[in-house]
């Protein structure tokens, strides 16, 4: 464990991020400032919920082995992707030595289903003697057996490990926007107590898969207006995106030793179990800005998600903690990206600094269901 | 700065345990669990949560006694996690429902299940083919809110850190078949690291319905001796065929040893090591060198700061599968060297199956009262020894023996492999 004050800090070395803006952070910045076309709209495959839909990718610049892409699903390959660019961004894409003693936090939930398979399935099952029974003989007969491995949550990470090489070892974190958060507060916490120098965080998020509507349609949480900025909504509902969001976080002695480019540094991370009671979102949010410390003058990268009464109490928190410039909108940029969407908020924060449009910033994460993080960026 | 006794040979705050719970398919608690492992009694049966007709596999070790008549795999899995927490915290002598640390939860992924698919289809009204369309168009009558909060993957945490307490935001987590043991370092981690006094860390797996058995059965990874079901799991055999599924979890309250020496707790023993490392070679396979199952072991040792001579039994993963016993013994040999012959090695799994999600937990628990006991649980159905793992597996019979220090082992598809040292004292 080396010495020194700040030997010990934790900085953003590199970073991944896809989506339906395109690729890199350079191009999410460009479309920030309005230099650029806004990323498109799907809005008739799932109708009447629209989506951001993902970009078009060049697979073979990231996961060369046809092979490979073959066994993933789309969440696993926006991912893989995504982890990808982020290795090659920090230049440790071809460092075998520093990838196997790179760890890895996921955050993810879990992958696609064979929506064919389904289909027929209930059809059948509709009118079959015993549904059941008839269940058993699909199943089994018509499930490839390997979508399995693109199902499993832990698996994205998998991917990681088997197309790039990064083998410290990896953990996955569930349980949505909280996941993402909470697997930037963890590697933090491992790079600045010393047990670990190099991690690869973030996670992705597929939206164009009914399956994924689905469970927040049920909720009635899905938004199923017209495109439009989620404060310019009519209708509740956060707007899924597709993308990928991938970290670099390293210790500031490690990149320093290895002349890395440092984006900024991640100063503090909070993240908190918060009810969903009246006030208690902005009751555990204001703690969370003293408990990072973060000022006044922080450029908000901001979690929101299109839900009235979540939205108002972030922005009321937003108004009183950090009124300067209007915070940046994530899902405006890109739709909402569930686990990846901490992560791709960090990755924006990152940008911003390392271009220097900020000297500080922080990101806010407001899980849909529970939970709330704040992430503060500086000048590293 | 820490008495010199609670910290370390690094200098670290030492991890005790002072509270354990566990439910398997074996029953309810410590007791029951430790009577029939110790017995060599299997809870594997054939399965009557769903029909079988058509399967290549129809055993399993399903928890059936706790309210399985309307299965859904996240709420089993809740009603598991809870049982084997209550038991641990109630031990632990800790406040109920104030918990002085953080929850670590491996849980199983969650998905809409087929009877929620097959009841949004019929709301849907759709007469022919039916579609997703259909099914996201059924989510409009507003009539299947609930199931939202059911099919998140941060619920059963939610509702765990409500009821104990826990403090901060709870982590669900997933390393596959180690998931269980990752919880647990997770904990140690955040003792370390002083973060809080104590952690609690669980694992838990409520999730044999059909499709899930099917998964497994497709890529050839399930035992499919049926005829007898109590021996179908045979670890180290050579005429080993398959894992076994199993449900249950199992509860760990880990606490600094100088916080439970303050508040008078009783010690149940430490965790003194944790290791870990990824394996790129494969998505189900691991590396055939088994070089990351030898540096996750290796690592475990290090991080407990003892020598391979310092283990005096192996808890194995020990699925049953051809190859995870081949690899295991393999990478055992590599770290711990021709002793290995004679260090005795079990699996629990010989006997509740595997509880894929929970299985590093319960077995971090099952190694913890080995030590206490002083009782090595058998592997049972051991009958046609495999020349190629030259192991004392304990066959079939429990044994008496002095166990200071237990090496804990979990693997998981997608490379995960992951390591405990459970002890008696403190290194």
């Amino acid at each position: 464990m080396s010495g020194g004050p700040n030997e010990r800090d934790v900085v953003v070395t590199g970073i991944g991020l896809v989506s339906c803006v395109g690729e890199g952070v350079e191009a999410h910045l460009a479309a920030l400032a309005g230099l650029t076309e806004p990323g498109p709209w799907e809005t008739e495959r799932f109708a009447p919920y629209p989506v951001r839909p993902g970009p078009a990718l060049d697979l073979s610049t990231q996961i060369p082995k046809k092979s490979d892409q073959r066994q993933m699903e789309p969440w696993q390959r926006l991912g893989v992707y995504a982890a990808g660019a982020a290795l090659d961004s920090a230049g440790i894409k071809d460092d075998a030595e520093l990838k196997a003693r790179t760890h890895v936090i996921v955050a993810a939930g879990g992958g696609e289903r064979d929506y064919d398979v389904d289909g027929q399935v209930l059809t059948a099952m509709r009118t079959h003697a015993a549904p059941d029974v008839l269940l058993n003989e699909r199943l089994m007969s018509d499930v490839r057996p390997t979508l399995f491995l693109a199902q499993l949550s832990n698996l994205l990470a998998g991917n990681i490990a088997i197309v790039h090489g990064v083998t410290g070892a990896s953990r996955t974190f569930m349980g949505e926007e909280q996941a993402g958060v909470d697997a930037i507060r963890i590697a933090h916490a491992r790079i600045a107590s010393g047990q670990n120098d190099v991690f690869l965080v973030g996670g992705s998020f597929n939206a164009e898969r009914a399956d994924s509507i689905l469970a927040y349609a049920m909720g009635r949480l899905a938004y199923s207006g017209a495109p439009a900025a989620v404060a310019d909504r009519t209708a509740p509902g956060f707007v899924l995106g597709s993308g990928g969001a991938f970290l670099v976080l390293e210790a500031r002695a490690h990149a320093r030793a290895r002349g890395a480019r440092v984006f900024a540094e991640i100063a503090a991370v909070g993240s908190a179990r918060t009810g969903r009671g009246a006030g208690a979102l902005a009751e555990t949010l204001g703690r969370l800005f003293d408990e990072t410390g973060t000022g006044a003058d922080a450029r908000i990268v901001s979690g929101a998600l299109g839900l009235p009464s979540r939205d108002a109490e972030e922005r009321s928190v937003l108004a009183a903690r950090a009124p300067g410039a209007a915070p940046i909108v994530t899902q405006d940029l890109v739709g909402h990206l569930m686990e990846a969407h901490a992560p791709a908020g960090v990755a924006l924060a990152a940008g911003l600094i390392a271009t220097g449009e900020a000297r500080e910033a922080a990101v806010t994460s407001i899980g849909h269901q529970r939970g709330a993080g704040l992430v503060r960026l500086r000048a590293g | 700065m820490a008495e010199p006794r609670f910290t370390d040979r690094f200098g670290r705050p030492l991890v005790a345990v002072t509270g354990m719970g566990v439910i398997t398919s074996l029953g309810e608690g410590k007791a029951a669990n430790w009577a029939a492992l110790t017995a060599g009694r299997s809870g594997i049966h054939r399965i009557t949560r769903f029909p079988v007709e058509g399967l290549r596999t129809t055993i399993a070790g399903t928890v059936d006694f706790e309210g399985a008549e309307d299965f859904c795999a996240p709420k089993l899995s809740e009603r598991l996690a809870t049982t084997a927490a209550t038991e641990a915290v109630e031990q632990s002598g800790l406040p109920r429902g104030d918990f002085p640390g953080a929850l670590f939860v491996a849980v199983p992924p969650v998905e809409i299940e087929w009877p929620q698919r097959r009841a949004l289809a019929e709301a849907s009204g759709q007469a022919g083919d039916v579609t997703y369309a259909d099914l996201l168009k059924a989510t409009e009558t507003g009539a299947f809110a609930d199931w939202h909060d059911l099919f998140l993957f941060g619920t059963v945490a939610d509702h765990l850190a409500e009821r104990f307490g826990t403090r901060g935001s709870p982590i669900s987590l997933s390393t596959a078949c180690s998931s269980g043991a990752t919880a647990i370092q997770l904990g140690v981690e955040a003792i370390r690291r002083g973060e809080a006094p104590a952690a609690l860390c669980i694992g838990t797996d409520g999730s044999v319905h059909a499709e899930a058995l099917i998964r497994f059965s497709l890529l050839s990874a399930l035992s499919t001796q049926n005829a007898v079901p109590e021996e179908a799991a045979r670890p180290f055999s050579k005429n080993r065929d398959g894992f076994v599924m199993g449900e249950g979890a199992a509860a760990l309250v880990l606490e600094s040893a100088e916080h439970a020496h303050a508040r008078g707790a009783e010690i149940l023993g430490y965790v003194i090591g944790a290791g870990e490392k990824g394996d790129g070679f494969h998505r189900t396979r691991s590396s055939p060198d088994g070089a990351p199952i030898v540096a996750a072991i290796a690592a475990a040792l290090e991080d407990a700061g003892i020598g391979p001579e310092a283990i005096d039994y192996v808890n194995a993963h020990g699925t049953g599968t051809p190859e995870n016993d081949k690899m295991e013994a393999m990478g055992l040999m590599a770290v711990i060297g021709e002793r290995m012959r004679s260090v005795p090695i079990s699996s629990n799994k010989s006997m509740i199956g595997h509880t894929l999600t929970a299985a590093g937990a319960v077995e971090a628990v099952v190694s913890l009262m080995t030590i206490r006991e002083g009782v090595i649980p058998p592997t049972i159905n051991y009958r046609v020894p495999d020349p190629a793992i030259p192991l004392d597996v304990v066959p079939n019979v429990a044994r008496e023996a002095k166990v200071g220090c237990v090496l804990s082992n979990s693997f998981g598809f997608g490379g995960q492999n992951t390591c405990l040292v459970l002890s008696a004292d403190p290194a």
